[in-house]
């Protein structure tokens, strides 16, 4: 079975110069129902890397697979409909209603000169109605709370009924509650099928959702593999330099978790 | 379930208020060309008109003819153009660089007119070569700016307007040396005037060749008008919707360009309605492009018309329009903006 997306030997530097590259040798695939958690201390790429998977960023080397084809011979809009990305990112200076944000979604099934007709904003309700936030269209993003707003981008993405989502940190700013809803809703994604990449900050997100779990550290993926082999004391100590134990709760959980030590 | 006739801004549906201002433009439009120096009566205009179509006895005063197809008629489409052409200009560009406070001058077109005009006045001296520069000079400008701003790798949006404000400072310091080395009783006053801005110097031959630009430029604006919507999310967003941001963003520049050249060669430089009228579009309609685009037009071309009939019936001599488009605007901004309910 071909990989809905196929990363071989991914790099890519902001200047010419392949010596500073801000990362490189990254490889990795997602097939349907995949999520595959990218953790890793600050200012290590992952921004970068999601960005040159989703082909916001050109200019990478390497291969890029979606579905086969390799995405550097594909239109943007194409590799839009196959891709969803969920940004880092700050709500709009302008008040759009939700649902206006998220019928954006539906940009590369549209042609230049049309706006989304009855069925664009039909399939921007139902990605609403997936993530739980329908009472929400007629709300300006301005008054949204950051989980609102998270979950609009989510919605957004949906909406563009992509084969894989893309999400930068997404349970990042979010309280617990919000936290645990958006990680609900992007497995409930994976069951349906949808393949996941996403970077994330907490390493019992990875324990709660992930498949797979890559180390990105010294400017590639120190580790790659199942959550509870890349998830260790020792590589939690390599990549974020603090002393971490790596724990089996019981009490109905029944998974392991991270417990930094000061 | 999502319904397109959704109530947005002041809670008015979008169809109904198109009605209802292009009722009120047609209304504004009759009103301009009755008012003036002469008041001409709405069924003489009437007669007038169809004179031309059908065999009507001329019951009126053939100055009368003379006035509403040589005086009012231009000025009357003049007007529509312009406020129009600098409305919609001023929302694309403000959707382009995701910030309320732009005008369709942030990128220096009226930093250039303005100097192609001071050079035409002071070396020609009549209305043709400074529309002709006045034109010329506000593309030069803009295009400097466009140039300057691909010069930096990083982010183009902020480096466009960096690059405008340094272009602007450029060509305004130099219609400032001109004004202080002209001639302090003629070509002063001249160059100083026309800054003003007027729609004074509409002809028919003018809208000829203007009115075509600024139709093309407005009908590519309202074409492309939701896509407006996927850059005010910002760069990156936008391509990962699969937006070619680099081609759409050069689009909006070179439409608003041309328009706001156009207009500014035409009328001088008329501030405030590019700025002001994209936000009272979204009081009333809301932010999404798709209809503020549209509703920009309708309400530019009203209030430019009707600040016009007033710049030329209020007082004796007429009062430059750039003045009143800020006298008159100013207040009923400040009058709107109470009745706001979220941002922008």
């Amino acid at each position: 079975m071909i990989p809905l997306v196929d990363v071989q030997d991914l790099a890519f530097s902001y200047t010419n110069d392949p010596a500073h590259s801000v990362f490189r040798d990254v490889s990795f695939s997602i097939r349907r129902g995949d999520i595959f958690c990218i953790l890793g201390p600050n200012g290590t790429g992952k921004t970068t890397l999601l960005k040159c998977v989703c082909n916001v960023f050109q200019g990478w080397r390497g291969t890029i697979r979606l579905d086969g084809r390799e995405i550097s011979s594909m239109k943007t809009s194409d590799v839009s409909k196959g891709i969803g990305y969920v940004p880092q990112n700050q709500v709009p200076s302008f008040p759009f209603q939700v649902r206006d944000i998220v019928v954006m979604g539906r940009a590369p099934h549209l042609n230049v000169f049309s706006s989304p007709a009855k069925k664009d904003r039909r399939i921007a309700c139902a990605a609403m109605e997936t993530v739980g936030i329908l009472s929400l269209e007629e709300r300006p993003c301005t008054m949204l709370s950051g989980g609102e707003w998270q979950l609009t981008l989510i919605a957004r993405a949906l909406a563009q009924e992509p084969r894989v989502m893309v999400l930068d940190e997404p349970t990042s700013h979010l309280d617990l509650g919000n936290q645990v809803r958006i990680l609900r809703v992007v497995k409930g994604l994976a069951e349906g099928g949808m393949g996941i990449v996403m970077a994330t900050h907490f390493p019992d997100h990875a324990f709660i959702a992930a498949t797979e779990v890559a180390i990105m550290n010294k400017r590639s993926f120190a580790q790659k593999g199942p959550p509870e082999e890349v998830i260790t004391d020792f590589n939690m100590r390599d990549a974020y330099g603090v002393d971490v134990k790596v724990i089996q709760v019981g009490e109905g959980i029944n998974r392991k978790a991270c417990f930094p030590s000061l | 379930m999502y319904s397109s006739g959704k109530k947005v801004g002041l809670g008015i549906m979008p169809g109904k208020l198109m009605i209802f201002l292009t009722l009120l433009l047609a209304v504004v439009a009759v009103a301009s060309l009755m008012l003036g120096q002469l008041t001409i009566p709405a069924a003489t205009i009437l007669k007038i008109f169809a004179s031309r179509l059908f065999p009507i006895e001329q019951t009126w005063a053939p100055t009368l003819e003379s006035v509403l197809f040589d005086v009012r008629l231009p000025r009357l489409y003049a007007g529509i153009l312009v406020g129009a052409g600098l409305s919609i200009s001023g929302a694309s560009f403000q959707g382009l660089f995701r910030n309320p406070l732009v005008s369709p001058h942030i990128l220096g077109v009226s930093a250039g007119a303005g100097l192609g005009a001071a050079l035409a006045i002071l070396f020609f001296g009549n209305i043709i070569a400074i529309q002709f520069f006045s034109f010329v000079f506000s593309l030069i400008a803009v295009s400097m700016t466009y140039g300057l701003s691909r010069v930096y790798r990083s982010t183009p949006v902020l480096m466009l307007v960096l690059s405008g404000i340094i272009v602007g400072a450029l060509f305004s310091a130099s219609t400032s040396l001109l004004k202080y080395i002209a001639d302090p009783v003629n070509n002063m006053p001249s160059i100083v005037f026309w800054l003003l801005g007027s729609l004074n110097n509409a002809s028919n031959k003018d809208m000829v060749i203007v009115g075509p630009i600024i139709l093309v430029g407005i009908t590519v604006l309202l074409l492309i008008r939701w896509r407006i919507n996927l850059l005010a999310m910002g760069e990156e967003d936008a391509r990962a919707l699969g937006v070619d941001t680099g081609r759409i963003r050069l689009t909006i520049i070179v439409c608003a360009t041309m328009i706001s050249a156009a207009a500014v060669s035409i009328a001088g430089i008329i501030g405030w309605i590019g700025l002001v009228i994209p936000h009272i579009g979204r009081l009333l309609v809301g932010p999404d492009n798709k209809h503020l685009l549209p509703v920009a037009v309708l309400v530019g071309a009203s209030y430019l018309v009707a600040v016009d009939t007033l710049a030329r019936t209020a007082i004796e001599s007429e009062i430059p329009i750039g003045i009143l488009t800020a006298m008159v605007g100013a207040p009923i901004f400040a009058y709107l903006l109470r009745k706001t309910r979220s941002g922008w």
